[in-house]
């Protein structure tokens, strides 16, 4: 795949008492993530070409991708993308990437969410919606032991975007 | 092109009143500020400075909006040379209880075109609003150095 064509839409910085190899583990473990991740299990074969799977609570395939670049403790990207009918079709791919960089007794962990065209502020909702929540839960599991419990639903203007375009979600 | 505008959310377990206090009492941000005391009456239309521990004042402007514990907003620019082309730009907080939690929203507007501090603050607030949460909910700050931040020269 060609990802110099992707343009990031969405970026989210944060900073986290813990270690890089810490950092790493909690984005890449199912038992991790399920604490932090709205219960959502992620799986991913650490190596370039490897598939990136969420799972929902319930087992089933929400989101699949495949592992573009690895640089353990440092560098992860893969696409990202969420198994709704025709989304990939009308909205193409999206890559996400993690940046885990030392700062200080913290990490610096940078998510670049990118797009291959220009996509609205309404589609991008969902996303810029997410990651602060997820992103804000998994630093309070690393610095005190226990995760955030944020219950949230998609914004109702992706959702009325998306539907626009003929994709339907559940 | 449309202006440049810095949003940032986080999610903190904490209560409304205590993050209000965490943002506003200039003894408790020099704990997470990067040693940044916020010095103001809090007035709308008062100063509003940002004070280095050696009494030198970083960063000015005025406080627009004092709604205690949910919404709180003033303007600063940074005083160096380095932003001689720059105006203050507005700084929103809002803060909205979110189950157990505060949903915390910062967005930072009304940049010159080009600003360079834009692109300065874009680094500054991850930074603080990271070490904000790590203090209300660990007891502790985080400890960065500035020159982690990356700043453009």
């Amino acid at each position: 795949m060609n990802i110099d064509r992707f343009k990031p839409l969405t970026v989210y910085t944060i900073y986290i008492a813990s270690t890089p190899e810490k950092v790493w583990e909690a984005l890449t473990s199912a038992e991790f993530s399920r604490k932090y991740f709205f219960g959502n299990a992620v799986e991913i074969d650490l190596r370039v070409g490897g598939a990136y799977i969420v799972r929902t609570p319930d087992g089933a395939l929400h989101i699949s991708g495949e592992v573009v670049e690895c640089v353990p403790y440092r560098k992860l990207s893969f696409t990202f993308n969420v198994n709704w009918p025709e989304l990939i079709e009308r909205l193409g791919a999206t890559l996400v990437s993690y940046e885990i960089e030392p700062a200080g007794n913290a990490v610096r962990l940078t998510m670049t969410e990118s797009h291959d065209r220009p996509l609205d502020d309404d589609i991008l909702s969902g996303g810029r919606q997410g990651w602060p929540a997820i992103l804000s839960s998994l630093k309070s599991l690393l610095e005190t032991g226990e995760a955030l419990t944020v219950k949230m639903a998609p914004p109702e203007r992706m959702l009325a975007a998306l539907k626009k375009l003929g994709i339907e979600t559940p | 092109m449309s202006k440049p505008e810095f949003v940032y959310v986080t999610y903190i377990e904490t209560t409304p009143e205590k993050l209000w206090h965490a943002l506003t009492d200039g003894d408790f941000t020099e704990r997470y500020w990067f040693g940044a005391r916020l010095r103001s009456d809090w007035k709308a239309g008062s100063s509003f400075e940002m004070v280095r521990s050696d009494g030198t004042v970083s960063d000015a402007g005025k406080v627009v909006e004092y709604d205690p514990p949910h919404r709180l907003a003033y303007t600063f620019v940074n005083l160096s040379d380095k932003y001689k082309n720059d105006f203050p730009a507005l700084a929103t907080f809002t803060l909205e209880p979110y189950g157990k939690l505060v949903k915390l929203t910062l967005t930072h507007e009304g940049f010159v075109e080009g600003s360079k501090f834009y692109s300065g603050i874009s680094k500054g607030w991850p930074a603080i609003l990271s070490s904000l949460k790590s203090i209300l909910e660990t007891g502790k700050p985080l400890e960065i150095p500035f020159e982690a931040l990356k700043m453009e020269a």
